[in-house]
């Protein structure tokens, strides 16, 4: 069940320029969250800022009642979260949305491209305890943007990309070499990030037969099914991505 | 105590707080937040005939204390909302208002027979303002002549209160509201969404798929406020107020400037609690200022 609460900020931590992790907690247990759900955040006394913001929760401590986000700042909402002080309060409703499948046993991949990394801390944890084999590949701009390497490695195999190729093999995260191995030969890929990068790898997973889920990032104004603002063409018609995704198999997806 | 109850035409509310159409979908959607047997009326999200899948994405653009929505109607038409929506919503604990839209008469008054059937649906909201379709919509609303045809035909297969939604994209709001007033309207409504338009500079494109929508939020709010000042002046049926209603305060100066009740629309998105919160706010409102009935608030501006 969703709900709408009050949670002070706990801390917040730069990672780079222009990302930091948001940790918020609570005097209330935190709901029950599953990889892939998402929060609905507003930002107060920011002019300009007027819906709230809608992010992938990164990680979910039960112990302390906190949650957190992994925040990629692209403009005034963003930006403005960075700079709260530690015990603001933050107005949030969650959890949100629907959540990836986890088989059990299975070789899977996980692609993920700038915030869209966001949501594959939780994943990877919840795929590894399931007996999951995993590889993760993330891409960035630069090595400045391949985040939370270390995180991967507890789950699996770890590869990455970066355009200017500071960092792993040099390209866009589908020129990886992986995608072209003829022991490609995974039962489901996860993707996150820019609309491109998603498409992308959900043409490659469609080409070779395997199913793909993406995580979409549309313009929300509600995040919780009444505007129909967030819609995404399906095969069976306009789907709603805050109630009905954000998890979506791309076969469906009108791509 | 004091009385928040409030009629309009026939009904009987408890409160004047309502949420509008197409901000609070079947009410469903907020029972996680609160329930909504505490609201005056629920106007359900707008009903057509048949499917309509409304328009591509993207129809939203935020814009400074506001927003523009160019959603365009989508539900999934009458039939789908009587077998599958009606029977989980009929026994709120609130009025639920049918808001109805068509592209020709006819349509709306095929809409109108079969909500007509409907035992717990009190009223409709005549959407003649709609700016995100292309055929019908707004088109009826801004024209006095096609205004009084649409309310008219409605009004004569329709018995129970009518209200009629007035789309502020008129040179002269008072004009329709006493078109519609002489067309058989019960009550009317206002404001719809006010046509407007958003673009990227960066990338020299528009930021809606339909490049215009329907702004709504604070933004507009002084102006919706005008406008049902001057319809309240206009007209004797009773007014349904909003636009950019956000808390009480915003609430108490449409019921002074003459709204019987109001309705809260966008404000839905930011706080999905909000209207209980506005419930609340005009109690305090009329104790810190010994009104003891609600009805003494309408229209009661002072010079
Ligand atoms: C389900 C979901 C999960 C998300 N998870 C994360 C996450 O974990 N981490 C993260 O950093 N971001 C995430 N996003 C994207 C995030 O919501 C936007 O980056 C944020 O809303 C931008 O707000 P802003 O005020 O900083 O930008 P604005 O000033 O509003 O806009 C600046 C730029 O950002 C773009 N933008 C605005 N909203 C979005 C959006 N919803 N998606 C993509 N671009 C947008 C605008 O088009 C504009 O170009 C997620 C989005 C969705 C829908
Ligand atoms: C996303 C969205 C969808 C809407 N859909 C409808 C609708 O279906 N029928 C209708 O009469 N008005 C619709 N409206 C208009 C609102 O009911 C209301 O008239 C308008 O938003 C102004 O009020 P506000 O500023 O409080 O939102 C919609 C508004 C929004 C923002
Ligand atoms: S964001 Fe409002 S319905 Fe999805």
């Amino acid at each position: 069940m969703k709900r709408i609460e009050d949670l002070s900020v706990k801390n917040i931590s730069w990672l780079n320029s222009n990302s930091y992790v948001l940790e918020l907690s609570g005097t209330k247990a935190i709901p029950d969250i599953l990889p892939g759900n998402f929060a609905e955040i507003r930002v107060d006394h920011h002019p300009g800022v007027f819906l709230r913001r809608p992010f992938s929760y990164l990680d979910v401590d039960e112990k302390n009642n906190s949650i957190s986000f992994f925040v990629k700042v692209v403009g005034k909402g963003s930006r403005k979260l960075g700079t709260l002080e530690k015990g603001e309060l933050v107005n949030v409703i969650h959890p949100l949305g629907n959540a990836f499948s986890i088989p059990d046993n299975k070789k899977v991949l996980i692609t993920g491209g700038g915030s869209g990394i966001a949501p594959f801390i939780m994943l990877g944890r919840e795929l590894k305890s399931r007996g999951n084999e995993i590889t993760i590949i993330t891409g960035g701009r630069s090595s400045e943007d391949i985040l939370f390497s270390e995180e991967f490695k507890a789950y699996g195999e770890v590869l990455c990309t970066t355009e200017d190729g500071s960092l792993g093999e040099k390209g866009i995260l589908t020129e990886h070499p992986i995608f072209t191995k003829d022991n490609f030969d995974f039962d489901l890929i996860y993707t996150c990030g820019p609309e491109g990068m998603m498409k992308a790898v959900a043409k490659i997973a469609r080409d070779k037969g395997i199913a793909c889920e993406a995580s979409l990032e549309h313009l929300m104004a509600c995040g919780f099914g009444v505007c129909l603002c967030c819609i995404q063409e399906t095969t069976e018609g306009n789907k709603c991505v805050c109630t009905e995704g954000p998890v979506f198999n791309t076969n469906d997806l009108k791509w | 105590m004091v009385d928040l109850s409030i009629k309009i035409h026939e009904l009987e509310l408890k409160n004047p707080v309502a949420t509008a159409s197409g901000t609070f979908g079947y009410g469903e959607e907020f029972t996680d937040f609160f329930d909504p047997g505490a609201l005056g009326a629920i106007f359900i999200k707008g009903l057509t005939l048949k499917n309509r899948d409304g328009n591509p994405y993207p129809r939203m653009a935020e814009t400074a204390s506001g927003m523009l929505n160019a959603v365009g109607l989508q539900n999934k038409g009458i039939e789908h909302f009587i077998e599958n929506i009606y029977p989980a919503i009929k026994n709120y604990n609130t009025h639920i208002i049918a808001n109805v839209n068509g592209s020709t008469v006819e349509e709306y008054i095929s809409l109108t027979e079969k909500i007509n059937e409907l035992d717990h649906i009190p009223a409709i909201e005549l959407n003649i303002s709609c700016p995100n379709v292309k055929e019908g919509g707004m088109a009826f609303g801004v024209s006095c002549p096609s205004a009084i045809a649409v309310t008219n035909a409605v009004r004569k297969v329709y018995d129970k209160t009518l209200i009629v939604k007035l789309s502020p994209n008129v040179t002269d709001i008072a004009e329709m509201a006493l078109a519609v007033e002489g067309a058989g309207a019960d009550t009317i409504s206002l404001v719809n969404t006010f046509l407007g338009m958003a673009i990227d500079a960066e990338t020299r494109k528009p930021l809606l798929s339909t490049i215009t929508g329907g702004l709504s939020g604070p933004c507009i709010k002084p102006i919706a406020l005008r406008m049902v000042w001057q319809v309240y002046q206009a007209v004797k049926i009773p007014v349904f107020g909003m636009g950019g209603i956000m808390n009480a305060a915003d609430a108490i100066e449409f019921i002074l400037s003459g709204s019987s009740a109001i309705q809260v629309g966008t404000a839905n998105f930011i706080d999905p609690q909000i209207s209980l919160k506005i419930i609340k706010g005009i109690e305090e409102y009329m104790e810190r200022h010994g009104v003891e009935n609600v009805k003494e608030l309408v229209g009661a501006l002072e010079d």
